[in-house]
């Protein structure tokens, strides 16, 4: 996420400013950006250097006081410790990273297989009240977790899905499907329908000249909104805290969380852990990063 | 093997009422123009034909049979769209040959059906371009290439031409009427021109407002037009229209000008009219007493012919001049009208009088 934030932060403001307040301030003016950018960057950057920094620190450097900051021994103790148990094999937390995986991955792959039909279905067809059927879908977006959390235990409970991957992947595919519908039928609408058309006449179903002809010029679409879905269930913590308890189901959010606690916090293992965690995200934001900026001003010009 | 026929197609989008009505008969065979203006509900009405629209009402008959309900693939048609329609990913080439895909064409087959249209259409360099490496007149001829590499019903084409500069366009023209003619299918074809309407049709079918005027071939309609909206569409320079009156064996005008009443009209005397002159029926030259007093407004040089604006009253004529003609605004003459060749409508409907006396 990272990421995204520097381009916005370098990109947007040059673009906003109307050519009168850009002659006025000339060069002080840039002065002022830059002092002020630069504040912006330490404030947002510098917890995530000092995760990093703790994260290969040997003990007695993360306890020192006064704090070092650079001349610390290196080491990836910690890190070793993400993965492997002190008696050998596996540890609790390298299993609630694999579990984070497995339930990302799934549910945002059925998030993506049903929701992009779905914004196909919305952007090509007249669907009777299309507008309160869209805004309907998109509320569901706008209830914090916390709120359904209680109501969705207790089903959960009777359906035995409590302490459940299976559990959890439907939860956040049910989530990230109406997310994905809004973020697809901007991308759907962009495609002309008139492919589709030309594709029929020519001897294809409807459904082929969908498959044939529009989805290949939705891949990068589809690529932008499945690391968006990937992002939300990956980092997603109410639902994970609530609705599993065994580590052999826990992921990764509660684990670390789950790390803070007891008498002595053992700072170093929690902040390779984290390390761990945000680098898969900072790996996929990255690769998007394009069209991560294209898919949200997309849908900001559109509506 | 191939006649299109709707009844009744009516279609809104939601206030519009894009269609209102339509019935054409397009017999097997034929080069058939649905000719209007923007908005006129062409497109839409090919694509009712095509069976991408859901129609409000009517029904819509392929060889004779019912195929309202049908699948745009079931009708086996092939369409030419207004905005081309390639597909973007795709070279010319593969664009060309998937009709042929579709529908399971062995490899060499299509190989020699995609060469065949190229070289017919002149775009045998284009092949392996995709349509964003092509100019639009480029995207047009592949998009034609596409429609004629098959053997439909019929072919629809939603103004196929418009994009290409007018000297291809001139050609073109001539090209498509010798492709139907050679091979012999069923075209629909649209156009906002009426002079591709007139030069290529054998049919013409004229629609405003989701409303087909008048159906004809491009003789009937440009000499004996339905109505004065028509009259005034069809023709270039358009027509000129004169209000007027009968008055015993006279034609009175607004502006005060008498001219003999042609002997073909049955008006009665007083009924408002609209005298319809076109310039090839007028001239500067004075004879006979059919003559028109007004002063000469502007000169409109075209090379083979120049066109006399006249204002007569506050009305304007367009007269047809010999290209040698030439005269100083203000100056008086007559306009001699061919009264055999006017056209008289109702004011009050603009429906064409009866011209059975002609
Ligand atoms: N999908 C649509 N949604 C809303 N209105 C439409 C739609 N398609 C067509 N219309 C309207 O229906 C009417 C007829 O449109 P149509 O495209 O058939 O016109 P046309 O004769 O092809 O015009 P042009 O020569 O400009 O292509 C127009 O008023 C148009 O605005
Ligand atoms: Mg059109």
């Amino acid at each position: 996420m990272a990421v995204s934030v520097n381009e916005a932060v370098s990109t947007g403001p040059g673009r906003d400013h109307t050519p009168s307040t850009r002659r006025r301030g000339g060069r002080g003016r840039s002065v002022l950006e830059v002092a002020l950018l630069t504040v912006l960057a330490v404030v947002m950057l510098f917890p995530v250097l000092w995760m990093i920094e703790t994260s290969i620190k040997e003990n007695r450097d993360v306890y020192a006081i006064p704090a070092k900051f650079f001349d610390f021994k290196v080491t990836l103790d910690h890190f070793k410790d993400v993965f492997a148990a002190s008696g050998g094999g596996r540890s609790a937390l390298s299993v609630s990273f694999l579990n984070s995986v497995v339930v990302a991955g799934v549910s945002t792959a059925l998030a993506t297989v049903l929701g992009v039909p779905a914004a196909w279905a919305y952007s090509r067809f007249s669907v009777k009240a299309k507008k309160d059927q869209l805004f309907f879908i998109l509320s569901t977006r706008f209830m914090p977790p916390v709120v359904v959390v209680i109501p969705i235990f207790l089903m959960y409970r009777q359906l035995g899905l409590i302490d459940n991957k299976l559990g959890l992947i439907l939860i956040y595919t049910a989530f990230n499907v109406p997310f994905t519908i809004w973020m697809m039928k901007g991308f759907v609408d962009e495609v002309p329908a008139e492919y589709e058309d030309a594709a029929m006449l020519d001897g294809y179903t409807r459904l082929q000249a969908f498959w044939k002809f529009t989805l290949p010029l939705l891949l990068p679409g589809i690529a932008a909104t499945a690391v968006f879905a990937l992002i939300f269930s990956w980092n997603e913590f109410v639902f994970a805290i609530f609705l599993t308890s065994s580590d052999s189901v826990r992921t990764a959010p509660p684990a670390i969380a789950g790390l803070i606690g007891g008498t002595t916090v053992d700072w170093g293992l929690v902040a390779a852990a984290s390390v761990v965690f945000a680098l898969p995200v900072l790996v996929f934001a990255y690769l998007v990063r394009k069209h991560l900026v294209a898919g949200v001003t997309l849908g900001a010009v559109r509506r | 093997m191939g006649t299109v026929a709707v009844h009744g197609l009516r279609k809104s989008f939601g206030k519009v009422q894009a269609l209102d009505g339509v019935t054409l008969d397009v017999p097997d065979g034929s080069f058939f123009v649905v000719l209007g203006p923007s908005g006129a509900g062409k497109t839409t009405t090919l694509r009712a034909i095509a069976g991408l629209e859901k129609l409000d009402a009517g029904s819509v008959h392929l060889d004779g049979r019912d195929a309202t309900g049908d699948t745009p693939a079931a009708r086996d048609l092939a369409m030419v769209f207004q905005s081309y329609a390639l597909y973007p990913r795709r070279t010319a080439y593969e664009n060309i040959a998937s009709p042929l895909r579709a529908r399971r064409c062995s490899s060499s087959e299509i190989a020699a059906a995609v060469e065949q249209m190229s070289s017919l259409l002149h775009i045998e360099r284009l092949l392996q371009r995709r349509p964003a490496q092509m100019s639009g007149g480029e995207m047009q001829r592949v998009a034609l290439a596409r429609a004629l590499v098959r053997r439909p019903r019929a072919f629809l084409m939603d103004e196929p031409l418009t994009n290409l500069d007018l000297k291809l366009r001139v050609e073109m023209r001539t090209e498509l009427t010798r492709i139907h003619r050679s091979l012999g299918g069923t075209f629909v074809y649209v156009t906002n021109d009426q002079v591709e309407a007139l030069s290529m049709a054998d049919q013409v079918a004229v629609l405003k407002e989701g409303k087909v005027q008048q159906v004809g071939t491009p003789t009937e309609v440009y000499e004996r037009p339905a109505n004065q909206w028509v009259a005034g569409f069809v023709g270039s320079p358009s027509i000129s229209l004169l209000a007027c009156h009968a008055e015993g064996d006279r034609l009175v005008g607004a502006e005060g000008w008498t001219l003999p009443r042609p002997r073909w009209t049955t008006a009665e005397n007083g009924r408002p009219l609209l005298l319809g002159l076109r310039a090839e029926d007028l001239s500067v030259e004075q004879r006979g007493d059919a003559s028109l007093p007004g002063e000469l407004y502007g000169l409109e040089p075209l090379g083979d012919r120049t066109v006399v604006d006249v204002q007569v009253g506050t009305e304007m004529l367009k007269v047809k001049a010999r290209p040698t003609f030439t005269g100083t605004p203000g100056e008086r003459l007559h306009v001699t009208v061919d009264l055999d060749r006017a056209h008289l409508f109702d004011a009050g409907t603009g429906l064409a009088l009866s011209e059975t006396g002609r």
